[in-house]
């Protein structure tokens, strides 16, 4: 079988190149890795006039062939047909900005030497406009020698015409010669240049939009301020407009277990349903709508250009642990959730910088947390009044999350000294025109996440609540034997408590921190589920889990408990999501490693000082 | 006094916010390759107009700059590689 077409779609960043993809396209793509590395692969079909399929690669962002990052060798490899798991492309559609000529006409020539069909769509004429600049198509096209084709990516304008090119382009014969003359970047600038300018007609200066607009939003005074106004917008929304959904998902979820188990007769297999595949996953999609919100502030934030300010802005603080202005976003993001926190490590260029932002993002004080130290918190703290406002529960809620920050600058600083040092560390952006993205590219951008967030939860996650359940259900209870102490987990729990006696840990916590792998939360559950089932004197709900807590832990192992929680990696979905940002086990398993380490350490050390200080009775 | 259009020469972390300068030289050497290649993809190159637009809120790090058409943002290090003449 004839493979279809393959066009490849290249440009500079912020050329509008991925908007030009989506309007080619639609909103059926496929997004996947490169193999061996961590570059999405974003690829879609085009469909021409007659009918014909092509299929177009969305190529990563590159200012030239020589690459300065693992993008820009990617799209140097597939662009030279070398390129594992991409075939060579038949021809090639070049983005360009239109007011940004003289800069990304140096790829474009570059480009063009490869000897490829090749069509440029001058885009984003509608901002060059804007800003004065007339250009003229028909002379750039005969200086470069290839079509020309005006295009508003963002607003659907010169699509047609473009998918004509691509049509004419594939029809006409090719006898194609690949060859990458490797060429002089300060030669090819200066041809860009001239080039460039012989394609302007009129030049009016005028008072660009943007540059107003960033005298407001990175004012040194005014700009943290709005930055600071953002986040916390994007923090409520998080929080409240999840509230009820989140609730609809507990309730579906809720509901299918209750079919289930009304239909399927009991048994290992029901349990094996109902409190493995559908507790475990439910227990994490959960989340689903606060991970989609997040997604579609940071989707606006990066679309509208505000991303790389909010770095630009963060960059020097970031700076003083090793980082760059570019992880912000995605540490700030783990405050709901380490996933999209993660998986928004993405727009971070330099790979250590990068790797060192993932293995922090876990130490952010996410959502699921919440429900943990509220438990906690209610029963063990007292709820007194310290100064007018400030209560004693939310001053330890707030030492907590502030805990988990200098956890996380100080495991930045030790990590960018030690495993990862040196690299780049640089911090090197172009700063976009501002401009308002349309609501279909978000709305793509969410989809795409969904998708892989999904994908998770039904594939690694389904998986380890499965073991999970087993390790918890296998064997049975016989009559007057308690299913947490017969069960492998029972004996798992047994040794566990050998390790975590000496940080003042007793075996309820134990067997909880099993199942809280699954997700953080769900220790909460499974200690109620320890006390309910082996109570009998005492109702199952007629006590207060505060009060059951009260009864049997000390204010020092209670403290211990939190301390653990604030490092611990109890969560399969960020394992998963780390194994899939770094392609492998290693990092995901040092990350557990030193994680589980730290919690060690902080709950050892708060339950020792705690018990010295007469709070161990 | 100098005239204007003999300032002197100075890098580009030294340049005041809003002076227009043209680029005399880049110390390539002090860069590491990657960060020097970036330079150039951004056309830092002798004789390009560039324009110091907006510094950061802290310790006036990093510096917004305009280099022909574009706007980027570098660090004050990076910046110190850049010699530029100021132009009126």
């Amino acid at each position: 079988m004839n493979p279809l077409p393959l066009v490849a779609v290249a440009g500079s960043p912020n050329a509008g190149k991925s908007a030009l993809f989506n309007a080619l396209t639609g909103a059926r793509q496929k997004v996947g890795n490169y193999p061996g590395v961590t570059v999405e692969r974003h690829s879609g079909r085009l469909t021409l006039a007659d009918g014909r399929p092509v299929e177009m690669v969305d190529l990563p962002g590159a200012y030239s062939l020589d690459p300065a990052s693992p993008d820009e060798a990617v799209t140097r490899d597939v662009l030279l047909g070398k390129q594992k798991g991409e075939r060579a492309p038949d021809a090639l559609v070049i983005v360009l900005d239109a007011s940004n000529l003289d800069n990304h006409l140096r790829f474009a020539l570059q480009l063009i030497e490869l000897g490829l069909p090749t069509i440029i769509a001058l885009n984003m004429v509608d901002l060059a406009r804007r800003d004065g600049l007339e250009l003229d198509p028909k002379r750039l096209s005969d200086r470069l020698g290839v079509p020309v084709v005006e295009t508003v990516a963002v607003r659907r304008r010169g699509i047609q015409e473009l998918q004509a090119a691509v049509d004419d382009m594939l029809s006409a014969p090719f006898c194609g010669v690949h060859k990458h003359v490797k060429s002089d970047l300060v030669h090819l600038q200066r041809r860009a240049r001239e080039i460039a300018s012989s394609a302007v007609i009129s030049e009016t200066p005028v008072r660009r939009w943007t540059h107003r607009l960033d005298s407001l939003l990175l004012h040194p005074v005014a700009g943290p301020i709005i930055l600071a106004l953002i986040m916390f917008v994007m923090f409520q929304a998080v929080f409240a407009w999840s509230v009820a959904p989140m609730a609809w998902i507990g309730d579906g979820v809720a509901l299918v277990s209750n079919v289930v188990s009304t239909t399927l007769p009991a048994g290992l297999f029901r349990s094996l349903i109902v409190d493995g595949a559908i507790a475990g996953v439910g227990a994490v999609i959960t989340f689903l709508p606060q991970i989609l919100i997040l997604f579609f502030f940071i989707l606006l934030l990066e679309g509208t250009g505000y991303m790389v300010r909010a770095a630009f802005l963060m960059d020097r603080l970031m700076h003083g642990v090793g980082l760059s202005g570019r992880a912000f976003i995605p540490l700030l993001s783990s405050f709901a959730c380490a996933v999209p926190g993660i998986m928004a490590t993405r727009t971070i260029d330099d790979p250590k910088d990068r790797l060192t932002t993932i293995l922090i993002a876990p130490l952010m004080t996410c959502s699921a947390r919440l429900p943990v130290y509220t438990l906690i918190i209610s029963a063990f703290i007292p709820n007194r009044r310290i100064v007018w406002g400030v209560g004693l529960q939310g001053l330890v809620m707030f030492g907590l999350y502030v805990a988990g920050v200098a956890g996380a600058l100080a495991a930045a600083l030790v990590l960018r000294r030690g495993v990862l040092k040196g690299g780049g560390g640089g911090f090197m952006m172009e700063l976009p025109k501002y401009q308002w993205p349309p609501l279909k590219d978000v709305a793509i951008g969410i989809l795409t996440r969904a998708q892989i967030f999904l994908k998770r939860a039904g594939t690694i996650i389904l998986g380890t609540t499965i073991i999970l359940w087993a390790l918890a259900s296998i064997p049975q209870a016989g009559p007057g034997q308690k299913q947490s102490e017969v069960s492998i987990a029972g004996h798992i729990a047994d040794g566990i408590e050998k390790l975590v006696k000496p940080i003042g840990f007793n075996h309820d916590i134990s067997l909880a921190l099993l199942p809280a792998m699954a997700a953080r939360e769900v220790s909460v559950s499974a200690i109620a589920t320890v006390y309910s089932i082996d109570s009998p004197d005492e109702k199952a709900g007629a006590t207060r889990l505060e009060d059951a807590l009260q009864h049997r832990w000390s204010l020092a192992t209670a403290l211990a408990f939190l301390a653990w929680f604030i490092f611990a990696p109890q969560c399969i979905s960020t394992i998963a999501v780390t194994r899939r940002e770094t392609n492998g086990w290693k990092w995901p398993l040092f990350m557990v490693t030193y994680l589980f380490a730290l919690a060690y350490l902080a709950a050892g050390a708060t339950y020792w000082i705690a018990v010295a200080a007469g709070l161990g009775g | 006094m100098n005239a204007p259009f003999q300032l002197d020469v100075t890098s580009l972390d030294q340049l005041p916010v809003g002076t227009k300068a043209r680029v005399c030289s880049v110390d390539w050497a002090t860069l590491e390759e990657s960060e020097a290649c970036r330079l150039r993809h951004f056309g830092f190159d002798e004789g390009v107009a560039v324009e110091p637009l907006h510094l950061g809120p802290f310790g006036r790090d990093p510096i917004a700059i305009r280099v022909g058409r574009m706007t980027v943002a570098i660090r004050r290090r990076h910046a110190g590689a850049i010699r530029v003449q100021p132009i009126r």
